[in-house]
């Protein structure tokens, strides 16, 4: 399963229309601990298997203490892609280091991914790593369960549900396939102290792009950030005091003024 | 590199996406074209061609049945080519985001999905999208050869499109394309409407939205009294459907529905950006909060500090008086 570090988003502030990020701790994404309980419920279901958390190191997201994080809920091993060309990057470039490593990794039955990061949220990356790998994509799962596998694992089918609005949907494909998860699927696990503490013994894999035969050519982004600002709020911010029953007048009064109620 | 290829399989967003391209057609220099995907698409390219788009490129192969992602990037790529299509625009729904990261890896595209805005700015393509929780826009030009844009429903009007300038072209503008596409690795065991009473957020012109500022399960009903009251739909914020209160489909927010009422009236809601960035493209914001200091009264055209439990009953008395 593919995780990212994301700033934990309840202790950013804002100042002067300019997100503050010092200081905010960085944890595995709340979606991608959905997408990790999800590989252990299916581990569990085959009766075995190996989960290997896969990361790309970007500026100082302190990814090696996110993935120790990620081991102490439960993967078994952890890979980092880490070079100083990966921080100018965008998703296609991720995708495509995710892809190479995933290869690297060894045979694959799944890649799981939250259907999108807690800061940035394109979910880009699963669908582009699919299209990289030519696999099958079962997107916004809300349920999964792998059937059908005989002794050796061949012939497995992922079942997927998801809800695509006002449809829902089962979805299946052979393995291997690459999958992406809503919350809705479980409540993550909580590591314990005992888990916290084997975390350190897990081994962990650190790839350079020369490992991955890429370069920082390859992974040149596509799009150009020119700016990342809260809006500015250009509401009336008008206060009613009074009695509940004068507050509740005026409030309508204003709505019918405003012409979206009464006629 | 010559034109704006539009698609969606959902008609009203393809013509959202159809008057966004034509107003953004004359500033790039390119024409204005668009797709129709699957055997029950040919209605959806005549009216798509009696908007304005010229061509429109209809593929109809049976692979396209249950419009998996893998078939459908592999036909829009296709057609991209054809068309010599340098921006494709694409609904960001679910189904169209997880469409755009495809085509544009098989296009070598740029990409941004969840556009809430789209700007020309030196001859580039500029994207404002929702970041880091919804606190903050980020604005993104593209700068590959090929750009792939998922548009937020809602952000234009379906009836901008077919506007002046527009040449109107007729049924002959529908070109079939028969690119012989693979089978799809993805099956649809089952596909049905959702149980019960569906809401679609989105689309709603009044919303009252409830937060943790109710106590417990049973006020909801205060909730739902408003709403009646005020000919609106009830939705929530994350928290109240992680109880249990309410279902996940009446989530305002990054979890949930990206709204465009006329008007929200937040209702005990504090106004953390992981619930605000869906209500942000509201025209006119009511709260009613106790909390002085609560985040949602910097979001609000009108305001009213005070305990919910007597606000709401005295909002719906004076409603009935309307």
């Amino acid at each position: 399963m593919c995780v990212k570090t994301n700033p934990d988003l309840r202790l950013m502030r804002v100042k002067d229309r300019v997100p503050v990020l010092e200081a905010v701790p960085f944890k595995v994404g709340d979606l991608e601990k959905n997408a990790l309980e999800a590989a252990l419920q299916l581990r569990d279901a085959a009766g075995g298997g190996r989960i290997v958390a896969v990361a790309v190191a970007q500026g100082d997201r302190k990814i090696r203490e996110t993935m120790k994080e990620a081991l102490a809920i439960g993967a078994d091993e952890a890979v980092i892609v880490a070079d100083p060309a990966l921080d100018e990057t965008d998703q296609a470039g991720v995708a495509l280091v995710l892809a190479r490593a995933l290869e690297q990794s060894g045979p694959f039955d799944l890649v799981l991914f939250g259907e999108g990061s807690t800061d940035g949220y394109s979910g880009q990356v699963p669908s582009r790593v699919a299209e990289l790998l030519d696999l099958p994509e079962l997107g916004y799962a809300r349920a999964l369960e792998v059937s059908g596998a005989g002794p050796d694992g061949a012939g497995a089918v992922l079942r997927a549900q998801r809800s695509m609005g006002d449809t829902l949907e089962t979805l299946e494909a052979a393995l291997p396939a690459v999958a992406t998860v809503v919350s809705e699927i479980n409540e993550p696990r909580i590591p314990t102290l005992m888990s916290i503490m084997k975390a350190g013994k897990k081994p962990v894999a650190e790839l350079t792009l020369a490992d991955l035969s890429l370069d920082a050519a390859a992974l040149a982004p596509l799009r150009a950030i020119k700016s990342n600002l809260a809006e500015e709020q250009l509401r009336k911010r008008v206060l009613f005091d009074g009695e509940p029953a004068a507050q509740a007048e005026a409030l309508i009064n204003a709505l019918v003024a405003e012409g979206v109620l009464g006629r | 590199m010559t034109a704006i290829l539009v698609y969606s399989e959902q008609l009203d967003t393809a013509l959202e996406l159809l008057g966004a391209a034509q107003t953004l057609a004359p500033q790039l220099d390119l024409t204005v074209s668009a797709a129709g995907l699957g055997a029950e698409a040919a209605p959806q390219a005549a009216a798509l061609a009696a908007r304005g788009a010229a061509p429109v490129y209809l593929c109809t192969e049976p692979a396209l049945e249950g419009l998996d992602t893998g078939v459908a990037a592999q036909a829009l790529a296709h057609i991209a080519e054809q068309a010599g299509a340098r921006l494709v625009l694409l609904g960001s729904t679910r189904r169209g985001r997880a469409l755009a990261g495809r085509l544009a890896q098989r296009l070598g595209a740029g990409c941004v999905t969840d556009a809430s805005s789209l700007a020309v700015e030196d001859g580039l393509l500029v994207a404002g999208r929702y970041n880091l929780g919804g606190a903050t826009v980020q604005r993104e030009a593209l700068t590959s050869a090929v750009q792939v844009v998922a548009v937020m429903p809602k952000v234009f009007a379906a009836d901008e499109a077919g506007g002046v300038g527009t040449v109107v072209a007729g049924a002959d503008a529908i070109v079939d394309v028969s690119p012989g596409l693979a089978a799809p690795a993805v099956r649809v065991v089952d596909r049905q409407p959702r149980e019960g009473e569906t809401v679609d957020l989105a689309a709603a012109a009044r919303i009252v939205g409830v937060g943790r500022g109710l106590a417990k399960r049973d006020d909801v009903t205060l909730g739902e009294g408003l709403a009646a009251a005020l000919g609106a739909e009830l939705a929530c914020t994350k928290s109240l459907a992680d109880f249990g209160w309410m279902s996940d489909d009446r989530i305002v927010g990054l979890s949930g529905a990206k709204t465009s009422p006329e008007v929200y009236l937040a209702v005990g809601i504090s106004g953390q950006v992981q619930h605000t960035v869906g209500m942000a493209q509201a025209r006119v914001v009511a709260v009613v909060n106790q909390d002085k200091d609560a985040p949602i009264f910097a979001l609000a055209d009108y305001g009213v500090i005070g305990d919910l439990y007597q606000i709401v009953p005295a909002l719906i008395e004076r409603l009935k008086t309307l």
